[in-house]
């Protein structure tokens, strides 16, 4: 069950992907729309954050927010 | 539990700081700039210094730096950037002051300056960012580029007998007595921006003691400059950068 979620500034992601191989559990891809800049932002794609912050720590542009439930 | 029940005021364990503004950078996508701005102005707002702390940006593509630092910036001119660190700590004492810079501005144009702050030994923070190139102007080689590493002015390969050695300046300002901590460290991975952050926040911690001069070298991407997408960058930073330019600790004084 999902302990963790993240919340993606979609306007500041630039797409770079750098993200997506810290995350442990797969969560995270890069979606096939774009933002306002014409960057394929990222999204969530499943249920299974943890909240370990290892995406947003490892993010150059501080696009994710986490949280974690106790 | 559903999205809705965690994503509360009391779950939060991440968010971007305050000590950065608002505005979004300039820098290319996976730029480790961005990640290595970022933990400066997280160690700032964790140590609670936002506003005793004067930052000084470099010319290369962190010239803007000072459009992101939600603290009191001072643009300098090129590689000048440890000499006006130096007028404004002496100024200042009670401040903390760090400096911001490239490899070309650091290690090529500003060398003078950077020996000789550091063998001075003013009581500053100065932080490096390798990415063995010139980045902003177009990515000539500069004099960290790896030997055979291609750039625009080295399109076969930097070849070290007419082109010279690359150069490890943070190995010769460790050999100098006015620096206190002198480190290597990169954020491409989680792990490695925890270690760098610890880092940072260490060069700054030492500015209490007026120890000397605390540098922290980030061996970093230029995506754009290498001509590679960000992940395949992080990669060749780790298969090519890391073997000549090993990370930890260099010099750490009592
Ligand atoms: C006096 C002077 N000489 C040359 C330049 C051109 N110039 C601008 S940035 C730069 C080098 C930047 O490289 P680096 O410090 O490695 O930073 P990066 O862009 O890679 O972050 C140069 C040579 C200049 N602006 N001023
Ligand atoms: S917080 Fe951790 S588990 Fe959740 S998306 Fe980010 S890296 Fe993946
Ligand atoms: S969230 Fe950050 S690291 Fe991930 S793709 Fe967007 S900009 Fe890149
Ligand atoms: S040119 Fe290189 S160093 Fe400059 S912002 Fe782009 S990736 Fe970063």
């Amino acid at each position: 069950m999902a302990k963790g979620a993240i919340v993606i500034d979609i306007e500041r992601c630039k797409g770079c992907g750098v993200c997506i191989p810290a995350c442990p559990n797969k969560v995270i891809a890069l979606a096939k729309k774009v933002n306002k800049k014409g960057y394929n932002y990222l999204e969530v794609q499943n249920d299974n954050c943890i909240g370990c912050a290892n995406c947003a720590i490892v993010c150059p542009d501080g696009v994710i927010t986490v949280y974690r439930a106790k | 539990m559903n999205r809705e029940d965690i994503i509360k005021p009391e779950n939060l364990v991440y968010r971007r700081t305050p000590v950065l503004t608002e505005n979004i950078m300039h820098y290319c996508p996976g730029c480790g700039h961005g990640t290595a701005h970022r933990l400066v102005a997280e160690v700032i707002e964790e140590m609670g210094i936002q506003e005793k702390t004067i930052g000084i940006a470099p010319v290369g593509c962190s010239v803007l730096a000072y459009n992101y630092f939600e603290v009191d910036m001072q643009e300098a001119a090129h590689g000048r950037a440890p000499a006006l660190a130096t007028a404004v700590k002496r100024l200042k004492p009670d401040f903390f002051v760090f400096s911001y810079q490239g490899d070309g501005d650091l290690a090529a144009i500003g060398t003078g300056e950077t020996i000789h702050a550091c063998n001075r030994g003013e009581n500053i923070t100065m932080i490096f960012i390798n990415n063995g190139i010139y980045g902003m102007t177009g990515g000539q080689m500069a004099p960290t580029t790896l030997e055979d590493m291609k750039t625009s002015t080295s399109p076969y390969g930097r070849e070290v007998q007419s082109m010279g050695n690359p150069l490890k300046i943070t190995e010769l300002l460790a050999q100098l007595p006015g620096t206190c901590y002198v480190t290597r460290q990169a954020v491409y991975t989680p792990a490695l921006v925890r270690k760098c952050k610890r880092a940072i926040r260490q060069a700054f911690e030492n500015q209490k003691e007026n120890k000397g001069v605390s540098f922290v070298e980030i061996v970093s991407n230029c995506n754009s400059g290498w001509k590679m997408t960000p992940t395949a960058s992080n990669q060749w930073l780790e298969d090519n950068m890391l073997p000549f330019y090993p990370l930890g600790d260099i010099k750490v004084s009592k």
